[in-house]
């Protein structure tokens, strides 16, 4: 076990049909790390990710886990492997605690410690109140923990997260962040999908990013960012003031041009270095000139996809609305 | 020198928190399939998660309660005097046919309802959970002979009440019984392997309505074999319903356990020796 890699897969291809859904993948996880699958609907994300945790067979290409064949031993990365999906896959028809106790009883666990290993895991993820009651009666948010929860019965040292927060307010979307840290403060390894770079750039480590089934880039998220460049500063001018001069100022400072919307006073600003904002800000004080609103936005996954591949991460879907 | 390593492990701070997960260790833990008695106890949890939605789904044994009463009972009064001559004289036909029929419909619900419960987001975790592929098939179908046996006594009281006297006696009914309950249960597989196989719940549906009607009218259950034309009575004799029909009556008028009792649990264990594989290797390849 010298190797220290929790997932190795070398070009992994399925096909479904005549479409490549993934076409020559390759994954290297390391021990204990958050790694990040970033990419669109339909990029290939869930289809590696069912692959990998033997849900889909694997058409070509060679994967591995903590050193175990997937393709060979199948039975043996179930046991190593837990995963929660994109839609929560527990039982509608069962209570949440049931849910547990079936999952830990089909699992080898004993009746009785089934039932503290559910009791457990419905305190930890703040669902005591709701153990009892019909599914039908949870939020999706609910669902999720309980997803989890039923993924962590048996500690397995690598989890799969596929698009965990998908559809989830803010808060909740926090809360499934804290809870995912904590996941490897105890050891395990973690693999998820995303559609959010900021998720990605909030957990992961590291990160690869997927478009029509093949990897466009692997990286830090902080290089992943730089590499698309940078933030934009977003200012509106106080009503009145002058948006030619304003341009000026810009131009003056950074020596580039700003994107103008003079009916409403509207300026994007490219920002090379973040840190460049406060010239900005006062270079357009020091001209007299006043500000309405102000903020900073980072580049988003779409501009990280037009960088990378040279299209937009949902152009199919905005081809099929026209 | 063992008191002081004592000492000082209780001296250390103890953490709420478990043990760091260890990778290493959990690979030396796996175990290439589950043993027999580990795939068993996954059989019953599922057979629990069976019986549990049967409790909270309560509608779904109109099936099983309603088609024993009427079918027993309508055939009874339209064909008895056209076939037999008389009710009292067709029931002891009738009945065990109507046993067979019922086990029939109710073994298609399996079908059904497998094929339904697989499309739910749940199965993707059954399927990632290191348990044997049988499981998630063979547990429902344990919960099932809650249901056979439901149907199965429900025909024989209907058929008491009007007017059926079994000579086989109250041995001979348990009997008749017990072997539709197995029958049922076996010819089952059938179904749960198109459950596995088909595309969607109402295909299962009408394939297996397709299936049940032949097996079930061209069978000896409602009228006597001897009167077919010869092409149709030799498909009659093969048909493996006959033989579970001719069984059940043996054992319930006359307490007989004669050699159709034997060929019916015999063809019984041939199917589930076929169609159980079937179904496992059509389900884990499903994924």
């Amino acid at each position: 076990m010298a190797d220290l890699s929790a997932v190795r897969a070398d070009s992994l291809v399925k096909n479904f049909g005549d479409f490549r859904a993934v076409d020559g993948i390759d994954l290297h996880v390391r021990q204990g790390e958050i790694f990040g699958v970033l990419g669109p609907n339909g990029a290939g994300k869930t289809t590696m990710l069912r692959m990998l945790a033997t849900l889909l067979p694997i058409d070509g290409g060679h994967a591995e886990i903590f050193g175990v064949d997937v393709r060979r031993e199948p039975h043996r990365i179930r046991q190593l492997v837990g995963v929660t999906g994109q839609y929560a896959s527990v039982d509608e028809d069962l209570t949440a605690r049931e849910n547990l106790w079936l999952f830990a009883r089909l699992q080898g666990l004993t009746s009785t410690r089934a039932k503290t290993i559910a009791g457990d895991l419905l305190e930890r993820f703040g669902l005591q109140e709701a153990a009892n009651r019909p599914l039908s009666q949870f939020s999706g948010g609910m669902r999720r923990r309980l997803d989890l929860a039923s993924s962590l019965i048996t500690r397995p040292p690598l989890i799969f997260l596929d698009e965990p927060t998908t559809g989830l307010d803010p808060r909740t979307r926090g809360q499934m962040w804290d809870t995912i840290r904590e996941l490897v403060t105890d050891g395990s390894t973690i693999l998820l999908t995303t559609q959010y770079l900021d998720e990605a750039d909030q957990l992961a480590g590291r990160v690869a990013v997927i478009d029509r089934g093949r990897k466009v880039a692997e990286d830090t998220p902080d290089a992943l960012k730089t590499q698309v460049g940078d933030s934009t500063l977003q200012l509106r001018l106080a009503d009145g003031a002058d948006t030619a001069l304003a341009a000026d100022v810009v131009r003056r400072l950074l020596g580039e041009d700003p994107v103008l919307t003079p009916e409403s006073g509207r300026m994007n600003i490219p920002l090379p270095d973040p840190d460049r904002a406060a010239d900005v800000l006062i270079g357009l004080r020091e001209a007299g000139l006043g500000i309405s609103s102000v903020s900073v936005a980072k580049p988003t996954l779409d501009e990280v996809f037009l960088a990378l591949t040279g299209h937009g991460a949902d152009e199919p879907q905005m081809e099929a609305a026209r | 020198m063992t008191t002081s390593t004592a000492t000082s492990t209780t001296a250390t701070p103890t953490t709420r928190a478990p043990q760091r997960i260890d990778p290493s260790a959990a690979v030396a833990r796996t175990t290439s399939r589950s043993s027999l008695q580990a795939t068993w106890v996954q059989v019953l949890a599922m057979a629990w998660r069976a019986l549990k939605k049967m409790r909270r789904k309560p509608e779904q044994f109109f099936d099983v309660l309603i088609q024993p009463l009427l079918f027993t009972a309508m055939f009874a009064f339209i064909f008895g005097g056209a076939i037999s001559g008389s009710v009292s004289n067709y029931l002891p036909v009738l009945i065990p046919g109507i046993l067979a029929q019922t086990a029939l419909t109710v073994c298609m619900a399996t079908g059904v309802q497998l094929r339904e419960d697989m499309d739910k987001g749940v199965f993707d975790r059954f399927k990632s959970l290191p348990i044997a592929r049988i499981a998630p098939l063979a547990g429902p179908m344990i919960a099932d002979l809650i249901r056979y046996g439901i149907a199965s006594v429900l025909t024989v009281v209907t058929g008491l009440l009007i007017g059926y006297r079994p000579g086989g006696g109250v041995l001979g009914c348990v009997g008749g019984v017990a072997l539709t309950v197995i029958a049922g249960w076996s010819l089952a597989w059938i179904f749960t392997w198109l459950g596995t196989m088909a595309r969607s719940a109402q295909s299962v549906q009408g394939i297996s309505m397709m299936i049940m009607f032949p097996l079930t009218f061209l069978s000896n259950a409602f009228v006597p074999a001897d009167t077919l034309p010869g092409w149709l009575e030799a498909f009659v004799k093969v048909n493996p319903v006959s033989h579970v029909v001719s069984a059940v009556r043996d054992l319930l008028n006359d307490g007989a356990v004669t050699a159709e009792v034997g060929w019916a649990v015999i063809g019984c264990a041939i199917v589930v020796a076929v169609f159980a594989p079937l179904a496992v290797r059509s389900y884990s390849r499903k994924m």
